[in-house]
């Protein structure tokens, strides 16, 4: 039984421009203590199929036009606002892209820790602080019962980040949900971080999903990979198979677009073209106008993810009926 | 250099999916088109604007001419006219208010007297000696005031000072803050630091104080009252700009202009000021209504605007000295007055919200 | 902290030292002393009184003097309440105003924030649209416009409060002090309940307020303890001028009820060239509003935790 079952989401935005159909019939599952990666540009849509299940979409101007989410039996889509609540930082938690601005600067790191278990686990202040100490002391922050007490302001960057693995974590969620925990931060915080969520999982037994757009770090991390475009998943595989045998043309262009696989003095590749307008309802495949491989069927036929060998789908319509093998640009020499 | 030949040729991009580029005073307009209170504010106050300075030329009355037997009439009143026969020339011609038009005849016993008055409001002609009473169409929309003035030409005059007052002041102040705030922002350093601390001791006197004696001071002059109040209104303004100018000053398409190369001169007038005037433009539309309360209260307190000559808050004074029987002398300039306070402040707020590219209210 | 507050006395001395310096020569340009409209007292008599109160000699004498006894707090004898001393008026009259100001002051800041957080929480549905309209209504219906309406609704029409001065009514169930309060914490109500309601709405839309719904902290707890501090800075920021618009305001509601408070005793002492109490109420006004400005300032600090290095 999987942990989290995603089916037809779809969460559309209607904004003066027009309806941002930013998640448009995304289906996903998750087993227990999995990780698994989401990958895509900038409006691709894998923050807001997130957000969805966690009702942090404002509502006006968002709407969850259909879908389900089905978590230990209840569709977090459709349930009870107070029962989301209650399974919201106590049975999937959520980290967030920049840990300046997701930190409260007005309360002490002390009373945003111990909240979870306030609000959740009814636990007194004072079992809670202690706790709270020691999960600061497990993110790796030293002199925690001191440090506890300053302000966000007063840590740095990537402490921060620590500040709110720690808080996502202390109490023992199912799934952690992380948005691009690492693209505020340094480089060689980067690895850290990581290196202590991944540290953490192992602990706790805790399934993630990690939202990016850093193909590097996918690879080092996750189990499977989903990649995202236009606000549906495009293909989806376990992380060594989307490298392997990359069955999407955008997921074989978005990995020949890494600098360091051309060789020194090649031009870079690009993928021509720029990301579809989500106002427009295209028919066909939406990454027809800059795809290698089109073909006159793109266009017609709307793709939809199916499975070609368990647990590797794509949804390019060409690969599915047989008439394209290798999706990689011709005549690219990787460097690699 | 070897170069890699993609077998793709870009997607040529039609003309249509090319998204349409906005110049910000066009998306401005347009998000307040779409700001129905801004909207209504803005044609509030043009209308009454408007009305102010031409309608007083048709009102058929001055602000000034007074006529007792006219005395405290209500809107629209019923309004009789007096011909007294005289031996020589044309009849001497005067209205009366039916309000009024029983002290005509207090010698008669009172029985007599409203017998008469109502034959004269049911529009029959009654004549007594040499004076001819007969129905007349003279109307004052607003009814007059306890000296027989017409309240609706008042109004509107009051509201020409009023007006003159709140934009001009506004004038004075926009002019003193904007160069105050703009030089401080712009020099930065010990200049700003003593500009505006000479400001934020100013800040702390008390406004209306200072207005009040600079009114004692050099008299009741209607010039100086709005010098005086520009005069202390432009600290928020030189604050405002001044701090636009700062963060201006430090983001980032400032540093690619200069790393452009392009000369100070240039980045101020091209990049900084077009930015400050969307803030220059919102805090004036947000000061003239201040402005007109700050001369609303000195005239109130008997300080500002002296008569014949009338502000708004000359008339709502005079008008909350007769409230219990002639409340229409308090409620029209406070609904003018009101009305215009109003819809400065919505317009006021359609622009912040226009002009801010970053409130997402959707 | 400590130090922040010493320098903000300090800066009192400056304030205050170009208030008085400017109404001292403000009041001294106007024509004609304070005795020139006395049409009782003969030349004789006014050149006396001129000379009691030492207005013969040369002008920078008697600004020195003049600095001299405001260092001790001697702000002299009143012209117009010949019996009074400056002091002796300002503590008759100020508790007056005080009691009023204190009042309006805490209608307006309970109903202001109260209505700006009820706005926020509620943005762009009904219980935002009600109050800030009832807040707009506030903004342009000054106190002298609303103050006689009130007057006119509660004194003479519900017959609930006593409207002294001009209709002599004899009714008192209600406290004189509550109408005046009322109209003008009313007002200042106004404008904080749009400051409140742009602050609480610009820290809702803030990330970490996505945080603390991703927490599962309940929607009042999130508007009570996570919105409500950073949101009440504009609210404090204007407790300065408040507080000015307070005093002044308080010449409109004294003359309109007709209450014998500190600023009606202003606004007399200026028509009737009474300098030294001019000055003695100008210094005293100026000392509050540098005080309480500092109180502002510390307050602020306190929220903010970020300015406090």
């Amino acid at each position: 039984m999987a942990l989290l079952e995603v089916e037809n989401l779809r969460t559309y935005f209607y904004t003066r421009g027009g309806v941002v159909r930013a998640v448009d019939n995304v289906s996903f599952m998750l087993e227990p203590g999995e990780t698994m990666g989401i990958v895509g540009e900038s409006g691709s849509g894998k923050s807001v199929t997130c957000y969805s299940l966690l009702g942090l979409i404002p509502r006006p101007p968002g709407k969850i036009v259909s879908g389900s989410a089905l978590f230990g039996g209840v569709d977090l889509l459709s349930c009870p606002k107070e029962q989301l609540r209650r399974i919201q930082g106590k049975r999937i938690s959520m980290i967030f892209q920049d840990p300046m601005t997701s930190l409260n600067p007005y309360m002490r790191v002390s009373d945003q820790l111990v909240e979870p278990l306030l609000v959740h686990d009814k636990m007194s202040r004072s079992q809670a602080l202690t706790k709270a100490i020691t999960s600061l002391e497990e993110v790796g922050i030293q002199d925690a019962a001191n440090r506890i007490n300053l302000y966000p302001h007063q840590f740095s960057g990537g402490m921060r980040q620590r500040v709110m693995i720690a808080m996502a974590l202390i109490s023992r969620p199912e799934i952690l949900v992380a948005d691009e925990p690492t693209t505020a931060l340094d480089v060689t915080v980067q690895a850290q971080i990581l290196e202590l969520i991944r540290q953490r999982q192992k602990d706790l037994g805790t399934a993630v999903i990690f939202i990016t757009h850093d193909l590097g770090v996918v690879a080092s991390f996750c189990n499977r990979v989903n990649v995202m475009y236009a606000g549906r998943i495009v293909e989806s595989a376990p992380t060594d198979e989307i490298f392997a045998r990359p069955m999407h043309p955008y997921n074989a262009s978005l990995q020949q677009s890494i600098p360091a696989l051309h060789k020194k003095g090649q031009a870079l590749f690009t993928i021509p073209g720029l990301p579809p307008d989500l106002t427009i309802e295209f028919r066909g495949c939406p990454f027809a106008s800059r795809c290698a491989h089109v073909g006159e069927i793109c266009k017609e036929q709307d793709p939809a993810l199916k499975q070609i060998v368990p647990g590797h789908g794509t949804s390019c319509i060409r690969f599915q009926r047989g008439e394209i093998a290798d999706v990689r640009i011709k005549n690219f020499v990787s460097a690699v | 250099m070897a170069t890699a030949t993609a077998s793709i040729e870009p997607a040529p991009i039609r003309a249509d999916e090319l998204v349409q580029g906005t110049s910000l005073w066009k998306d401005a307009w347009f998000r307040l088109k779409k700001n129905h209170v801004a909207l209504f504010g803005l044609y509030t106050f043009c209308t009454i604007a408007l009305l102010c300075v031409v309608v007083p030329f048709f009102t058929g009355y001055t602000y000034e001419q007074t006529e007792i037997s006219l005395k405290a009439s209500a809107p629209m009143e019923p309004i009789f006219l007096r011909s007294e026969a005289r031996k020589v020339g044309e009849p001497k011609k005067s209205f009366i208010a039916l309000s009024n038009l029983e002290d005509e005849f207090l010698e008669k016993p009172q029985s007599d007297r409203k017998a008469i008055v109502a034959k004269i409001a049911s529009g029959e002609v009654y004549q007594e000696g040499r004076d001819t009473y007969q129905r007349s169409n003279q109307r004052h929309v607003f009814g007059t005031d306890p000296l027989g003035r017409d309240l609706l030409t008042r109004v509107l005059v009051g509201g020409r000072i009023s007006l003159a007052v709140g934009f001009a002041a506004t004038l004075v102040s926009v002019c003193i803050g904007v160069l105050w705030g703009a030089t401080a922002g712009f020099a930065g350093g010990k200049v700003d630091t003593v500009m505006m601390r000479f400001a934020d001791i100013l800040y702390a006197l008390p406004f209306t104080v200072i207005v009040i004696l600079l009114m004692v001071m050099f008299g009741r002059n209607f010039i100086l009252l709005f010098v005086a109040i520009g005069a202390v209104e432009w600290l928020n303004m030189a604050r405002i700009v001044r701090g636009q100018i700062i963060s201006l000053k430090n983001q980032e398409f400032i540093e690619a202009a200069i790393s452009l190369g392009l000369p100070s001169h240039r980045i101020l007038f091209r990049h900084l000021i077009p930015n400050v005037i969307g803030s220059i433009i919102i805090y004036a539309t947000l000061t003239v209504p201040n402005v007109m309360l700050l001369e609303a209260v000195l005239s109130f307190l008997g300080l500002g605007v002296q008569p014949p000559l009338s502000s708004w808050g000359v008339l709502i004074d005079e008008g909350s000295r007769t409230m219990e029987t002639s409340i229409w002398l308090l409620v029209c300039p406070a609904i003018f007055f009101s009305l215009t306070l109003f819809s400065l402040n919505f317009l006021g707020d359609g622009l912040r919200d226009a002009l801010d590219p970053k409130s997402s209210k959707d | 902290m400590i130090k922040v507050i010493v320098g903000r006395l300090l800066q009192l001395i400056p304030v205050l030292g170009i208030i008085l310096t400017l109404t001292f020569f403000m009041s001294k340009m106007v024509p004609g002393g304070p005795f020139s409209a006395e049409r009782q007292a003969t030349p004789e008599v006014i050149a006396k009184l001129n000379a009691y109160y030492g207005l013969d000699r040369p002008l920078w004498e008697q600004y020195l003097s003049y600095l001299g006894k405001v260092v001790r707090f001697d702000f002299g004898p009143s012209y117009t309440y010949q019996s009074e001393s400056v002091n002796e008026v300002i503590a008759r009259a100020f508790p007056i105003s005080l009691q009023i100001g204190t009042l309006a002051f805490c209608i307006a800041l309970v109903i202001g924030v109260t209505a700006g957080v009820v706005a926020a929480a509620n943005k762009n549905k009904l219980w935002d649209y009600f109050p800030m309209s009832l807040s707009m209504l506030g903004i342009c219906l000054p106190t002298f416009v609303l103050g006689p309406i009130l007057a006119l609704i509660f004194g003479l029409v519900l017959k609930l409060a006593p409207v002294s001065g001009w209709y002599g009514l004899n009714y008192v169930p209600l406290h004189p002090m509550i109408m005046p309060a009322v109209t003008l914490g009313l007002f200042y109500a106004a404008y904080i309940a749009r400051l409140t309601r742009g602050g609480m709405l610009d820290i809702l839309s803030q990330d970490f307020i996505r945080t603390a719904r991703a927490k599962g902290v309940p929607d009042h707890e999130i508007l009570l303890k996570h919105a409500l501090r950073g949101g009440l800075l504009p609210v404090v920021a204007f407790l300065g001028p408040a507080f000015a618009g307070l005093i002044s305001g308080s010449f409109v509601v004294e003359k309109v009820f007709n209450v014998p408070g500190l600023g009606q005793e202003f606004i007399k002492s200026v028509f009737n060239r009474d300098y030294p109490l001019i000055l003695g109420t100008v210094a005293f006004f100026g000392t509050l509003i540098v005080v309480f400005n500092l109180v502002s300032d510390v307050i602020q600090t306190l929220l903010d935790p970020k300015s406090r290095k």
